[in-house]
């Protein structure tokens, strides 16, 4: 590349970075809500047989993948997938490396606003709704545009001030600052201090929650330690734990969870791993990440989320709750702070470390486009995060815009948030596999490697991931395409997302082709690049 | 809660807690990549010539 390459500046740094990426509003909603609706305890057994199966080896071949391809001088997906396997169409199947991470970025940048807004407002007392649940739906529904259309932006009669606008604002400018510093002065720097900022957070409303003992003496049974059952016991209403782990529902969602929470599938571990030195170590950092995320997921989300809400709530309440991970989150956890001692300082600090976890993702989701744009049309920083910016302020105000039950943010997360992640992880998966192969693949993450990475994962990778991979998913869009794919023909806002996110796709598919064309005049694929 | 529930937290929060403690400890006790010192036939110079 005629730039100067850039690289992360520590390892540790790194490691902070694509742990930040991974941990999101799913460690602390989602886990939490899916572990309690599935019989708790019983639901960690199909949750650590996927990470074993799926989460880990993908994780391993996004790093090696992202790392093969940086020490052959590319940093995007696709100028990676064009070094990885020789054939006209593998940089165009890396297309989907760069529309999963912006258009999800697209709608993930407005929750990341919600979790900013409710910390502000707690933090400054506005948030005290009193302890009848609906006061705080109500408010959900205003403050982020539930009602109507073009209400979230004053046009319906809200007001502009009211609104999540001003966060949704700072978040957007906050994004772009991070990102326009570059790699290790801008995500590195942001990630070396938010990553720890987050475990305190976290750990001050671990401390509050389980100290709580029983808050209301006249239901004695709603306590700290049946809180703590009603995630974790085994064998919930006489069921036994074969009886729960017959459940196929159970296994699928704790797969999905898995998939969703080590953000793999998505391009970005790839675009990181590409900005590590050839004979790093990406077995062992690896690795950290993926553990990094599982404990903020299991060790904190696990403790935090689901007792908080039982000792209010009780059982009822809790299985309520956890239906929808906004409910739980926006209009359930605000409540019970509101209910708890210390409540206004603990809800702000968390949803602080909601924003923070929010934020230390979504600055990922802008780099792999950024890649691109430097590497393939030759584009500096400042231009690259322009045309970025430009892109997805479309892409978000038309999600902001059409916020009527959030019916653009729900066709977004569903066709790219879900289906177009399987879809990359699955080729991720096939190329690494079969494209690189078992004996190069092991070589590829052995290289530098600090642990030693048993060579039977390559045959997992190989063959377990991929029909793991399929079976999960061919499941699940069985379960719910049918509904989504009604909607595009049934409500024209639906259309309309889709129809945007096909004219993003057609967008980086041109831009890709002009990309091939000016690599294949600069860097000519020969024996040595490909091999 | 019961002995399992006690059981399946400990194990799950263990479990995640230890691996990220011991996959500190290898990235801690190895000094970063930039301060190592290459030998001669560890420098991959991409020549296959």
């Amino acid at each position: 590349m005629n730039q100067k390459k850039e690289v992360w500046a520590t390892r540790i740094g790194v490691i902070l970075a694509v742990t930040g990426s991974a941990v999101g509003l799913g460690n602390f909603l989602r886990f939490p809500g899916k572990a309690a609706q599935y019989e708790g305890g019983a639901f960690m057994i199909p949750y650590f047989i996927a990470l074993f199966l799926l989460g880990l080896p993908i994780a391993w071949t996004e790093w090696a993948m992202g790392r093969y391809g940086g020490a052959r001088g590319f940093n995007s997906l696709p100028g990676i997938f064009r070094v990885a396997w020789h054939n006209k169409l593998s940089p165009y199947l890396g297309v989907l490396g760069l529309l999963v991470p912006v258009a999800i970025y697209m709608y993930y940048i407005y929750i990341e606003a919600w979790c900013l807004g409710y910390a502000w407002k707690f933090a400054t007392g506005s948030m005290s709704l009193g302890t009848d649940k609906s006061q705080y739906a109500e408010f959900f529904t205003r403050y982020v545009g539930l009602n109507a259309h073009g209400s979230a932006f004053g046009f319906s009669g809200g007001s502009w001030s009211d609104s999540v606008l001003p966060s949704l604002l700072f978040c957007f400018v906050v994004n772009f600052i991070i990102i326009y510093r570059g790699l290790s002065r801008g995500i590195e720097m942001f990630c070396k201090w938010a990553m720890p900022a987050l475990i305190a957070c976290a750990f001050i409303v671990l401390v509050r929650v389980l100290t709580l003992g029983t808050p209301d003496p006249a239901k004695p049974d709603q306590n700290v330690s049946n809180g703590l059952g009603f995630m974790w016991n085994l064998g919930w209403g006489g069921k036994s734990v074969w009886q729960s782990l017959a459940n196929s529902q159970m296994w699928l969602e704790a797969a999905g969870q898995i998939f969703f929470s080590l953000s793999v599938g998505f391009g970005i571990i790839s675009c990181y791993a590409s900005y590590l030195k050839p004979k790093d170590d990406i077995a062992l950092s690896s690795l950290t990440a993926c553990s990094g995320n599982e404990f903020c997921e299991v060790a904190l989300g696990g403790l935090i989320t689901v007792p908080a809400a039982f000792v209010f709530l009780g059982a009822v309440g809790v299985i309520e709750a956890t239906r929808s991970t906004f409910n739980l989150g926006f209009m359930t956890l605000p409540m019970i702070f509101n209910t708890m001692p210390l409540g206004q300082f603990v809800g702000a600090v968390f949803f602080f470390l909601l924003f923070l976890a929010a934020l230390t993702s979504s600055i990922s989701m802008l780099q792999p486009a950024i890649a691109l744009l430097e590497e393939g049309l030759g584009l500096g920083r400042r231009a690259s995060v322009a045309v970025l910016g430009f892109i997805t302020a479309c892409g978000t105000g038309f999600v902001v815009y059409f916020s009527k039950d959030a019916v653009a943010l729900d066709t977004f997360d569903f066709w790219v948030g879900s289906v177009c992640i399987y879809i990359l992880a699955t080729i991720q998966v096939i190329l690494f596999g079969w494209a690189i192969g078992v004996e190069r693949g092991h070589k590829e993450i052995q290289r530098g490697a600090e642990i030693r990475i048993p060579k039977f994962i390559m045959y997992i990778i190989k063959y377990v991931s991929p029909v793991y991979l399929l079976a999960v998913f061919v499941l699940w869009l069985f379960q719910t395409a049918g509904s989504y794919a009604r909607k595009i023909a049934s409500d024209p806002v639906v259309a309309g997302s889709v129809g945007f996110m096909f004219l993003i796709l057609i967008f980086f598919l041109l831009l890709i082709a002009q990309s091939v064309r000016r690599w294949n005049k600069l860097h000519p694929l020969t024996k040595e690049t490909g091999q | 809660m019961t002995l399992s529930g006690w059981v399946v937290m400990i194990l799950s929060v263990g479990f995640v807690t230890s691996m990220l403690v011991w996959c500190i400890y290898l990235v801690m006790k190895e000094p970063e990549a930039t301060e190592r010192l290459h030998a001669q036939d560890e420098i991959d110079t991409r020549d296959t010539e």
